[in-house]
């Protein structure tokens, strides 16, 4: 039984090839389908069961665990909420990477690879030493409340524990994703354009505008869609930034799952995650066909 | 502007954006020399003491070995699933290559809160919550694909005479596999091997769905730690963690390129 690719080519082995690549891939396909496929469409069953109060499944079909909470107001909020935060997350990530994406495209050398290092390396970092350096740095005794009142400031504004941590921390979290994506969309720059322009008498201004910002289309579509479905999945950042008091899906999943122990209503929220999920895709997919 | 140098405009801008970037490590490392009692940042006094505490934390210091465990045991047995699955789909010419890649990487574009859901409802009917076999089962599942998407990508980009000279020459496959292939798989392997321990090191969504209150990991004791009590312990903690992941990442770039350059 040989497993170089060379003998597997002739007929005579063809046939004698499969009992040991069946072999190698059972551990693989256990874990897969243990693991994996039988849990995910287990919840997606679960979303149309319903649950007594104890938590108890009561089986059968049911499409009443989605009609309550597309009709819950609260969910419907928070549903809204959630892709609202999410959008305003995926727009000021953009902002945030951008100059730092093309300042990267734009220098040589070891320089580059040491910043390169430093954009990466958060990501060897957890979300939950990230979110705690944030809480540092943006609670009432943290650096940007000590400098304004330094300044003057009476009392300290209130960053963490609401939206505005949640929005900040996510924001700086997300931002590896957003430069390595730009940066891989960058190679559509043509600097030779930007110099004819500039030639012509166009201000720098209006290069960037008419000029670098289009060809860069392909990656800030990119970096926005990963962005956008990070921020809408993410949890520990709005969990420990939110302090328990900012509400989005990924944290009533939670919630729901380990508190409430209602799965239905958690397995139907994952349901609406992937269904913005798809959405975002086919956006992205229709945006990228209509700007190649 | 002609020599393709950033103007000095985007020079200040970028700058401003890294200083954002990097504020959340900047400010973990100082004040894990804090002598306060509370997080404030710059801190009032200066000392060592967090560092000490971290000791005092019998909670903390039990779901570090935990972690540890779990990281290895998980490192191991990524490699001996991983390795057969790679080398069948890279090597062994077989129908739904492609379609067997795919499956065994989908769990990486799942959400993980809805992958850490969907386990949770399962390894809840098997009892596995709470219990080591069922959190490492957890941590296969999101470890794995990050191993065959490497190992594959190894194993393709041997060159194959190597092998096809060795079976001519008469040695067996499992000759060919172990004097051969393995050792030119050496920097793959290692560069495996770091990522899956890191992976499951840092894994935190899963794990917190996963985890009881008889065991637990250092990401989801820290995720408690920080929800319930803001002082300084954590910055110590996670400036311990950074130095311990620097030092694998260097590890294995140094037996990695050793390893490529015995492979020359």
């Amino acid at each position: 039984m040989s497993a170089v690719a060379l003998s597997a080519n002739s007929p005579k082995n063809a046939g004698r090839v499969q009992p040991m690549a069946i072999a190698l891939l059972l551990p693989i396909t256990i874990v897969s389908l243990v693991g994996f496929v039988a849990p995910v469409a287990n919840l997606l069953v679960l979303s149309f069961q319903k649950a007594e109060g104890t938590g108890a499944l009561l089986g059968g079909f049911t499409t009443e665990t989605w009609t309550t909470v597309l009709q819950d107001m609260f969910y419907l909020h928070l549903i809204l909420n959630s892709i609202a935060t999410s959008l305003v997350i995926t727009v000021l990530t953009l902002v945030t990477s951008y100059p730092i994406a093309l300042y990267l495209h734009r220098s040589r050398g070891s320089w580059r690879n040491v910043l390169l290092v430093l954009v990466i390396s958060p990501l060897l970092l957890s979300a939950v030493v990230r979110t705690y350096g944030w809480i540092a740095i943006l609670s009432d005794q943290g650096v940007v409340n000590r400098t304004l009142m330094f300044f003057g400031m009476t009392s300290p504004i209130r960053l963490v524990f609401n939206m505005t941590g949640v929005v900040i921390g996510l924001t700086e979290i997300l931002m590896p994703y957003m430069i390595l994506a730009l940066l891989a969309g960058f190679g559509h720059l043509d600097r030779q354009a930007e110099e004819a322009a500039l030639t012509l008498g166009a201000t720098p201004f209006t290069v960037f505008r008419r000029i670098i910002l289009p060809l860069s289309l392909p990656g800030i579509a990119l970096g926005s869609l990963l962005c956008f479905v990070l921020a809408v999945s993410s949890f520990i950042t709005p969990k420990l930034l939110g302090g328990g008091r900012v509400f989005l899906l990924a944290t009533e999943i939670y919630d729901q799952a380990i508190v409430s122990l209602n799965w239905p209503v958690a397995a139907t929220l994952s349901g609406v995650i992937l269904i913005i999920f798809g959405t975002a895709l086919l956006f992205y997919t229709r945006l990228l066909k209509s700007v190649m | 502007m002609n020599d393709h140098a950033p103007s000095t405009g985007l020079k200040i801008l970028a700058a401003a954006m890294f200083v954002f970037l990097l504020a959340p490590v900047l400010v973990v490392v100082p004040l894990s020399f804090s002598g306060d009692a509370f997080l404030s940042f710059p801190p009032s006094s200066w000392s060592t003491r967090w560092y000490g505490r971290i000791l005092a934390e019998p909670k903390i210091v039990a779901a570090f070995w935990t972690s540890l465990t779990l990281a290895a045991t998980t490192m191991v047995l990524c490699l001996a699933i991983g390795l057969p699955a790679a080398y069948a789909i890279v090597r062994l010419r077989i129908p739904g290559a492609a379609f067997l890649t795919s499956l065994f990487t989908a769990p990486l574009l799942l959400p993980s809160i809805v992958l850490a859901l969907a386990i949770l409802i399962v390894f809840a009917r098997l009892g596995f919550i709470g219990s080591f076999r069922g959190v490492l089962a957890g941590h296969l599942v999101v470890t794995l694909p990050y191993a065959v998407r490497v190992l594959a990508t190894s194993i393709a980009g041997l060159p194959i005479a190597c092998e096809e000279a060795a079976t001519t020459l008469g040695a067996s496959p499992l000759a060919v596999f172990r004097r051969i292939t393995l050792p030119l798989m050496l920097p793959g392997i290692a560069a495996t091997a770091a990522l899956c321990f890191l992976v499951s090191f840092d894994e935190v969504v899963l794990s917190l769905f996963l985890t009881g209150p008889r065991l637990s990991t250092l990401p989801v004791e820290m995720f408690h730690y920080v929800e319930t009590r803001t002082d300084p312990l954590i910055a110590a903690l996670s400036v311990i963690l950074v130095v311990i992941t620097l030092a694998i990442v260097l590890l294995v770039d140094r037996t990695a390129g050793l390893a490529r350059t015995f492979a020359r």
